[in-house]
């Protein structure tokens, strides 16, 4: 790989800090898309959540309800041949990215319409057709291998991307930092997407971190790094536009810390002892990057409610749908136990 | 007194080397710090410093002098107050003690020594096959060179592999002529370039991840298993991963407990990987080509005291083996020794002195640890209904113990004693040199298992 690039930026850092915050301008129809995706990923996994409650959904469950507008608006600003790659708390980063949700649920039920087919489970999916490479279970791993995704477009000569998501909690592994430091030196087209949601698992940011700004972790890579609304999808798109145009252009990699907070707990087994139900309800009632999508579509007279309302039903038909296809799809047939070990 | 200069060691496998060039001639004074002569390992060219001062009485190797052993003197120093057309060297071979005599055990009425069984050909490879010496180095390199030049998705990466030309010279000449575009250099990063490996196999890549030993990919090994080895079953077959792990496995010399040890139970144990670990330079270049096109992740387990021994090796445009078959290396009919990797060669040895013995022992080498050939080993034991599978590496959830319990499943009926496993002993492998050698398979170890199940004294 060339170094030449490294070799002649070292004399001058380019260290950028959280610039003024800049709202994407959405046409109308950006707009109603925004909030139909957002929506549906809200909806999707509330019924994740119920069917899990009825016992439909084994193993761990990781909801992504309160951060849509941060998939939405990274998922937007991509297009063919890039690639996604992502940890546990998926579910949403699938629906952005255009993975069907039947099979998505189907494969939270286990059964042989899932996108793996049963054999991946809640924290493990992928379709590569889409660009999406999963789904990893283990906290961090999708850092290094999202920077293979981005090394492999260079690789091709592609103006493509890769976009690694990761959590507060991931952000102080160590194979982060390697990983930073490789994209770097070869300035590898990878957008690190930090979704700070506050809490790994139920250790707050500021109890685990010793740099709390973590779009600041890449400053000694010299890796340029944002803070983002991440409950505003236009502020997600329009930092996600930057990040992108920066990467295409050859320039290496880029960090966007989403300010973001998830409603739920960790897990579908997780009370949330360790936040006040204040906080939460404060974050929802002020903050739900639904709502104030909503609000922004009635004030500027774009969608009346009764417009938003048929939206809402062919949402609510689409998870019905999905949920049913999850609920009657067989589970895999036994044979299954043994293909898709080895090619 | 003058002083001897003898052949240094340079690296910890040396054993000699080729006195490339003298930077000093007879004649000359020298001060501590001087670059005396510069020496040819099988690794790099170092240079030898003078440690005392003092003038250059005597060459006593000339330049370009090969296989110098380690230990010989190589010119004699005369001191500030010496004479140096008339110096004065107490040799050390002279003073040094004779070695013990071998303790020979008094031989109990020994049986008829047989004539050891020859070395068998390869089967894979086709009759009147030319043959070329090549070094396992050599052949490793060569695989990696033959698969580059037809396939622009196989790119090598690891530390030292381009510039330094490869911490143990395997990768030498690839960056020359690949280039630092597929010839990629890390930081100290083995945890990260695998990840990142394994990212771009996702993406359809066929990387080859070199670790400089498999003892630092501990560091990596989440991504081995967790990222190579699992996603396709995870995705229910839609992601691949085509990447190979390799590099060197296993005790080289001397070096310690954390820089020593055997991986190939470790990876043997997980479904989705393929495992290789070859003993001779055929197999290792076949072999490798082979785990380069296969579409699964292998890890490809090398031995560094393996590096520099040369062997007959195919001379044909694409020599690539089959994974999953083991090779009957040596045929006998009295007791299976099975192996792989460097106790391939204590095995033979071992069959070379139970033939003086008088028994025909049968060599196998496993070369592929998953898929595990169990079927040729199956069918050794009904011939010889006895077996020792000799393994370097400790003995619990050994490769040997796994060969045994199948032998114990398949092959019971077959079976006139236990299978025997000759291992490593029990211990992080010990620097001293004598404790060291105690711990490692040798071929005495398993010439003693081999007798007990054959039942002679």
């Amino acid at each position: 790989m060339t170094t030449a690039k490294t070799t002649k930026k070292a004399a001058k850092p380019t260290r950028r800090r959280a610039a003024k915050p800049a709202l994407y301008e959405a046409s109308n129809d950006e707009l109603i898309e925004f909030y139909r995706q957002m929506l549906m990923i809200r909806r999707f996994e509330e019924k994740a959540g119920q069917m899990y409650g009825m016992g439909l959904i084994g193993g761990f469950c990781h909801l992504y309800i309160g951060q849509e507008a941060v998939a939405v608006g990274v998922q937007t600003a991509l297009k063919d041949g890039d690639s996604v790659i992502t940890g546990y708390r998926e579910h949403g980063h699938m629906i952005a990215a255009g993975c069907d949700p039947r099979g998505v649920m189907a494969e939270l039920t286990g059964r042989s319409g899932g996108v793996s087919r049963g054999k991946g489970g809640s924290m493990h999916m992928f379709d590569p057709a889409r660009g999406f490479y999963g789904g990893h279970g283990i906290v961090g791993a999708q850092v290094s291998l999202g920077t293979g995704l981005g090394f492999a477009a260079k690789y091709r000569k592609s103006d493509n991307v890769s976009i690694a998501y990761f959590g507060d909690g991931a952000a102080n592994q160590g194979q982060v930092y390697e990983s930073f430091n490789m994209a770097r030196i070869w300035n590898l087209p990878v957008i690190y997407i930090i979704e700070n949601n506050q809490y790994a698992m139920g250790t707050s940011v500021a109890r685990a971190s010793s740099e709390i700004e973590l779009y600041r972790r890449g400053e000694s890579f010299r890796i340029p790094g944002k803070q983002v609304d991440g409950m505003n999808v236009l502020a997600v798109r329009a930092a996600m536009d930057e990040a992108v145009a920066h990467c295409r252009a050859g320039e290496g990699p880029f960090i966007l810390e989403m300010k973001t907070y998830r409603y739920r707990g960790h897990s579908m087994s997780d009370p949330a002892k360790y936040r006040s139900k204040e906080e939460v309800q404060k974050m929802r009632a002020e903050h739900d990057s639904i709502d104030q999508l909503k609000q922004m579509i009635l004030d500027q007279g774009i969608m009346d409610e009764a417009g938003l309302k048929d939206i809402d039903r062919e949402i609510k038909a689409a998870v019905a749908d999905a949920a049913t296809f999850a609920t009657e799809c067989p589970e895999p047939d036994l044979s299954e136990l043994y293909t898709d070990v080895l090619a | 007194m003058a002083i001897e200069i003898t052949m240094p060691a340079l690296s910890p496998t040396m054993e000699k080397g080729t006195l490339a060039k003298w930077l000093k001639k007879e004649g000359d004074t020298v001060e501590a710090g001087d670059v005396l002569a510069e020496i040819e390992t099988d690794k790099a060219t170092m240079e030898v410093e003078a440690v005392d001062e003092g003038t250059i009485a005597k060459i006593l190797i000339a330049e370009g002098t090969d296989d110098v052993p380690v230990g010989q003197p190589i010119a004699i120093l005369a001191e500030e107050d010496e004479d140096p057309a008339n110096v004065c060297v107490a040799s050390k071979a002279e003073a040094a003690p004779a070695p013990a005599p071998a303790v020979e055990a008094p031989a109990a009425a020994p049986a008829a020594p047989i004539a050891a069984a020859p070395t068998l050909a390869d089967p894979a490879i086709p009759a009147g096959t030319q043959m070329v010496s090549l070094t396992v180095r050599e052949a490793l390199r060569d695989a990696m060179a033959e698969e580059m030049r037809k396939d622009g998705d196989v790119f090598v990466m690891g530390e030292e592999v381009a510039e330094y030309q490869g911490a143990y010279k395997v990768t030498q000449g690839l960056l020359q002529e690949f280039g630092a575009d597929r010839v990629i250099d890390t930081p100290i990063t083995e945890h990260g370039f695998a990840g990142l490996g394994a990212g771009a196999a996702f993406s359809g890549l066929k990387p080859v991840i070199e670790f400089m030993t498999f003892n630092f990919a501990m560091q990596a090994i989440d991504h081995i298993i967790n990222s190579a080895a699992k996603t396709r079953y995870m995705s229910g077959g839609l992601v691949q991963c085509p990447i190979v792990f390799r590099g060197p496995n296993g005790a080289a010399s001397r070096v310690g407990a954390q820089h020593s040890q055997n991986y190939a139970a470790w990876y043997a144990h997980v479904p989705g990987l393929k495992v290789i670990a070859p003993y001779d330079a055929a197999d290792c270049k076949g072999l490798l080509k082979a785990a380069i096109r296969d579409p699964n992740p292998v890890v490809f387990l090398e031995n560094e005291l393996m590096y520099g021994e040369s062997f007959d090796v195919p001379d044909l445009d694409d020599y690539v083996l089959p994974i999953g078959k083991a090779r009957i290396y040596r045929e006998g009919t009295d007791v299976t020794i099975v192996s792989y990797s460097i106790t391939v060669g204590e095995a033979l040895k071992a069959a070379d002195k139970l033939a003086e013995q008088g028994i025909s022992a049968e060599v196998i080498d496993l070369r592929t640890i998953r898929p595990l050939d169990i079927e040729t080993v199956i069918e050794s034991v009904k011939k010889t209904n006895r077996c020792v599978v000799a393994e370097e590496g400790w003995p619990q959830c050994s490769v040997a113990s796994d060969v045994s319990a199948q032998l114990m499943e398949k092959a019971f009926d077959w079976l006139d004693a236990p299978v025997t496993r000759v291992n490593s002993v029990d211990v992080p492998l010990p620097y001293a040199n004598n404790l060291e050698k105690a711990a490692v398979v040798n071929a005495d170890k398993i010439v003693e298992a081999a007798k007990a199940v054959c039942y002679t004294e």
